[in-house]
């Protein structure tokens, strides 16, 4: 007689259960957490006291001016009567000034380290940008007041001669060299060479990341090195030169000691660049704040406090723009 | 369609009488520039420098040395490209145009920052060439006492204390936060890391304003180089957090994990593990912080006062500092005062380069590279770790 | 599996050519190729007919690539990079001081194992990269449209395309980025087209497409592809070289000759023992 074995569904099990995982963290580490938490609060509390900060102290100043405080051109706190709108525009008349000639130079130069330079210079070239980006900018202050100036001169004087059929090109006493100093053209080319590594620095990181089966397609269908560059480098690096500007941008409206070294401070609305004359808000602050008080303070804290808003907003775009970018997954800016 | 026959080396012939060895072969010349890029750029040199010459000032609207050598680098370039027209085409010809005007712009790179070196350098020679520029200080001396006087003696101490005391605030708290950064990551981290980060990039002035009307206004403190060292500090922190958080990334998790698999707690594991194979980045990221905040005037300017005495005192009464020193001597009218500052000009430079060379040296390329010697560091830490649990050490 | 298996179906029908000349045939004179002072290619000798395909086979590292970027002057980018002998394309050296690169280039396409069609670019333009890019115009009064067309078709695209030409190249999948890539190629009118290793990265249909494409276009340009799939050598080339290169000595060519007579009667141990599947 053979058993048949029937085959038997085993009874259903029930739906595995979740544990939770308790863990009872030991009391160093516990010590260890909060100190960690404790450290990051601070250095939060410090950051954002900056700005807390800089409200407070300004809000006499923006209360008794309102919104003329943004619109006047006047710097006259004991008549009750200052704005920052001629050192708002100043500030971003050399800005501009800074990145026209800051742009196509680390442009250029990221290209040229990336693409052009030959291997063994590479290195020293990188190094060496990084380290103009390290020199304080007093020192460029001091060269660009002895050594830029008196050369910018002839060309500043030319251009504004030459171009004097544009209205805003021109000065009162062409003649006279002395009449293009300090202008807010002179001081936004020094600026321009202060920001320059930094641009540089940023485009070419993201350059060399341009990914090589892209280059290698582009020389394989008989491209110049030009054509290649135009292909595949430069529509890669997009996101890093456009965040590379920004943050040039942001650096030049920030600039205090060159701009304060050079210019001759003047409290209308820079409408001739060329002209002898000019103030942006860094080198306002840096030059009124020992014989500011109260409300005067107030204006400059103000004043302090539209720079900080200014160069948060440029920086923080600018690092969304190239982290979300291709090139800018692995770039620290 | 014949078959070329296999060479001799691969075919099983029978041995014969073995072939000649063959000549080594000759190798191709590859690479390099053009054959005729050489005498196109000399023919387009000369030629632009001949025709500038006959219409300088004469033809054209523009004179000086800087126009002249400006016209003549225009001239080259349009040059450049008639001649290359003559034997390439378009694409070859735009070619090299963007790549002299590539080439241009690297020079104008490095020669700027060779000219302000060599100027600095040069207008600060005579100033350095006393030793009393070093161990003197301009206080009670006139403003137009000769080089042989006076010095920056009380500038370089309180650059030293300033940058000391912003170190003792800014490191324990910036690797702190990056530690909390990297290992803790609690929830605050994302809002952490944004602020600081945004943080990076806030002009020095900022933070001078935000001491000033905290410290001297509020609290009612001296102008100090306590007061500066603050002001630097605000400055100094975001950079040190966020290079130190980059280099504690570094640090692979395999060796996290080996350290916490033998039952330590984190806060052992971040303290005998993580810490100490991150020391070189560590080190790189304060280092970079100096380099930083060495020669920022702007926030020193306005919490530090104006003095030309030596206080070796950062609590009470104003502080001179390299920075400063420079910025109010470049700004007198007195030929003395200007040489002194561009000496003390060269002297900061000389600091920066220095530590900006150490942190390269000690931290490798940047926080993001490990140098072979970095390398070999991880491994021997990763065996130590096993090591220890081998001999049943307590870590 | 005759040649005769794979044939162009509709959609890869090749719209007649109209050109001066046949394409060209290249000639590889005592080729050897080295990265530094390490040497990878010894004495390599071969004939690629015009109008062929001539199929690189062989184990990995015996240098097959490092041949085929010397065809069309792809090696010299790599620092350090030296070779010696001629490379010749109808009979003239590419490697002639007075000869540019690009010209080479242009006359011998690569078509890579990585699809790397530009992302930034329309399918449509990507295309017409190759034309863009080295100055050229594309023919007339739609001539660009036709000639778009007319290069996914010879590349078996232009069904799967032709509704999307706008879309930016990196959207297709990765079958369909390689063959955009083949049409990339073949829009400038190369005489030659050398293709590494095309199919490696691809699914089996998208192969059997690319297969089909290499048969379509073979008549009019010459192709050497490099494949270490031979079933795939045995369908698609018409002539062979075996490539080998023994422990530390650099890659030679141990056999060649007509794709049948090397895999059916090999004259040489060693590459009966490659095609039978014994090793590599």
């Amino acid at each position: 007689m053979s058993t048949v074995t029937l085959p038997v569904t085993p009874a259903p099990r029930p739906t595995p259960q979740r544990r939770t995982i308790t863990v009872r963290p030991t009391r160093s580490d516990r010590v260890f957490v909060l100190g960690a938490r404790a450290a990051a609060l601070l250095t939060l509390l410090v950051m954002g006291l900056i700005g807390t900060f800089l409200l407070i102290g300004a809000l006499p100043a923006l209360r008794s001016q309102g919104w003329g405080f943004l619109t006047e051109h006047e710097w006259l706190p004991e008549a009750d009567k200052f704005g920052i709108a001629a050192l708002l525009w100043g500030t971003i008349l050399i800005g501009v000034f800074a990145l026209i000639v800051a742009i196509p130079v680390s442009l250029g130069a990221a290209l040229f380290i990336s693409e052009y330079a030959p291997r063994s210079l590479k290195k020293s070239l990188i190094t060496l940008v990084d380290l103009m980006a390290a020199v304080p900018a007093v020192i460029y202050a001091i060269w660009a007041l002895f050594f830029l100036q008196a050369h910018l001169l002839t060309v500043a004087q030319w251009l504004s001669v030459h171009l004097s059929w544009l209205p805003f090109m021109t000065v009162k006493v062409p003649d006279s060299p002395s009449s293009y100093t300090s202008s807010a053209f002179i001081a936004g080319m020094a600026v321009g060479v202060v920001v320059l590594p930094t641009m540089t620095s940023v485009m070419r990181e993201v350059f060399s990341q341009a990914p090589v089966g892209e280059r290698e397609g582009a020389i394989a269908l008989g491209a110049t090195r030009w054509g290649m560059i135009r292909a595949v480098v430069l529509p890669f690096g997009r996101a890093g030169i456009i965040g590379g500007i920004m943050l040039g941008l942001g650096r030049a409206l920030g600039e205090t000691i060159v701009v304060y070294a050079l210019i001759s401070p003047m409290f209308d609305f820079t409408t001739h660049p060329f002209e002898s004359g000019t103030n942006a808000i860094a080198a306002h602050i840096a030059s009124r704040y020992s014989e500011s008080s109260g409300v005067a303070l107030a204006g400059l804290l103000g004043a302090g406090l539209v720079l900080f808003g200014f160069t948060l907003v440029i920086n923080t775009l600018a690092g969304i723009i190239v982290s979300r970018s291709r090139s800018g997954a692995s770039t620290e800016i | 369609m014949s078959v070329l026959a296999p060479s001799p080396s691969s075919s099983p012939a029978p041995a014969a009488a073995a072939p000649l060895p063959k000549p080594p072969p000759e190798r191709v010349r590859i690479g390099g520039a053009d054959r005729d890029l050489v005498t196109h750029l000399l023919y387009a040199g000369l030629g632009a420098l001949a025709l500038t010459w006959l219409a300088y000032d004469r033809l054209l609207p523009v004179s000086g040395t800087i126009g002249f050598w400006l016209t003549c680098y225009g001239t080259f370039i349009v040059m450049l490209a008639a001649i290359s027209a003559t034997t390439l085409d378009r694409m070859a010809v735009i070619d090299r145009v963007v790549g002299v005007l590539v080439t241009t712009a690297g020079l104008a790179l490095v020669s700027a920052l060779a000219g302000i070196v060599i100027f600095t350098a040069v207008r600060g020679k005579g100033a350095l060439g006393h030793l009393n520029f070093f161990t003197e200080t301009t206080a009670y001396i006139g403003p137009d006492a000769p080089l042989d006087q006076g010095g920056i003696f009380a500038a370089i101490i309180g650059t030293l204390e300033q940058v000391a005391l912003s170190l003792l605030f800014s490191v324990p708290l910036g690797i702190a936060t990056a530690v909390y950064l990297s290992e803790v990551r609690g929830r605050l981290a994302r809002l952490v890391r944004i602020v600081v980060e945004a943080m990076t990039a806030v002009p020095t002035i900022v933070a001078g304003l935000f001491i000033y009307s905290l410290a001297i206004i509020q609290l009612g403190w001296d102008r100090s180089g306590l007061a500066a060292s603050l002001a630097l500090s605000v400055s100094m922190i975001p950079v040190v957090t966020t290079t130190a958080e980059v280099v504690l990334r570094l640090v692979p998790n395999g060796l996290r994990e080996a350290s916490l698999a033998l039952g330590t707690t984190q806060w052992q594991t971040v303290r005998r593990v993580v810490l100490p194979t991150a020391r070189p980045g560590l080190v790189t990221a304060v280092l970079l912080g100096v380099a930083r905040v060495i020669g920022e005037t702007s926030p020193v300017l306005l919490v530090a006062g104006s003095t030309n005495e030596l206080n070796y005192d950062p609590t009470h009464g104003p502080q001179l500092s390299l920075p400063l020193f420079v910025f109010t001597g470049m700004r007198q009218p007195l030929d003395v005062a200007i040489a002194r500052a561009f000496g003390a000009a060269v002297v900061l430079l000389a600091l920066v380069v220095v530590f900006f060379a150490l942190a390269r040296i000690i931290g490798g390329r940047e926080p993001g590279h490990l140098s072979g010697r970095q390398r070999r560091r991880l491994a021997a830490g990763a065996r130590a770790v096993t090591q220890n649990s081998a001999q049943g050490e307590n870590p | 599996m005759t040649l005769d298996a794979i044939s162009p179906t509709d959609s890869t029908q090749v719209l007649p050519v109209s050109r001066e000349r046949g394409p060209a045939g290249l000639v590889a004179e005592a080729v050897s190729a080295w990265f530094g002072d390490h040497q990878v290619l010894s004495d390599v000798d071969l004939r690629m007919e015009a109008g062929h395909v001539t199929a690189l086979i062989g184990p990995s590292g015996c240098g097959k690539s490092t041949f085929l970027r010397i065809l069309n002057r792809m090696h010299e980018l790599v620092p350090g990079a030296a070779l010696a002998g001629q490379v010749l394309l109808d009979g003239e050296d590419i490697y002639d001081p007075a000869r540019r690169p690009i010209e080479s280039r242009r006359r011998i396409g690569m078509v890579f194992q990585k699809a790397n069609p530009f992302p930034t670019m329309s399918v449509y333009d990507n295309v017409l990269a190759g034309l863009k890019l080295t100055g050229r115009k594309a023919p007339a009064k739609g001539g660009a449209d036709d000639l778009v067309e007319h290069s996914l078709r010879s590349a078996g695209l232009w069904d799967e395309v032709k509704a999307r030409l706008g879309t930016p190249g990196s959207s297709l999948s990765g079958g369909q980025q390689q063959r955009l890539c083949i049409a990339r190629a073949l829009a400038v009118r190369p005489d030659v087209l050398l293709m590494d290793e095309p199919c490696s990265a691809l699914d089996p249909t998208s192969t059997r497409r690319v297969e089909e494409t290499i048969r379509a276009i073979a008549g009019e340009v010459t192709v050497v592809i490099v494949t270490h799939n031979m079933q795939q050598a045995q369908r698609v080339s018409d002539r062979c070289a075996f490539f080998l290169a023994a422990e530390g000595t650099p890659g030679h060519i141990v056999e060649q000759g007509l794709t049948t007579d090397v895999f059916e009667r090999p004259r040489d141990e060693r590459t009966a023992d490659y095609v039978n599947g014994r090793f590599g």
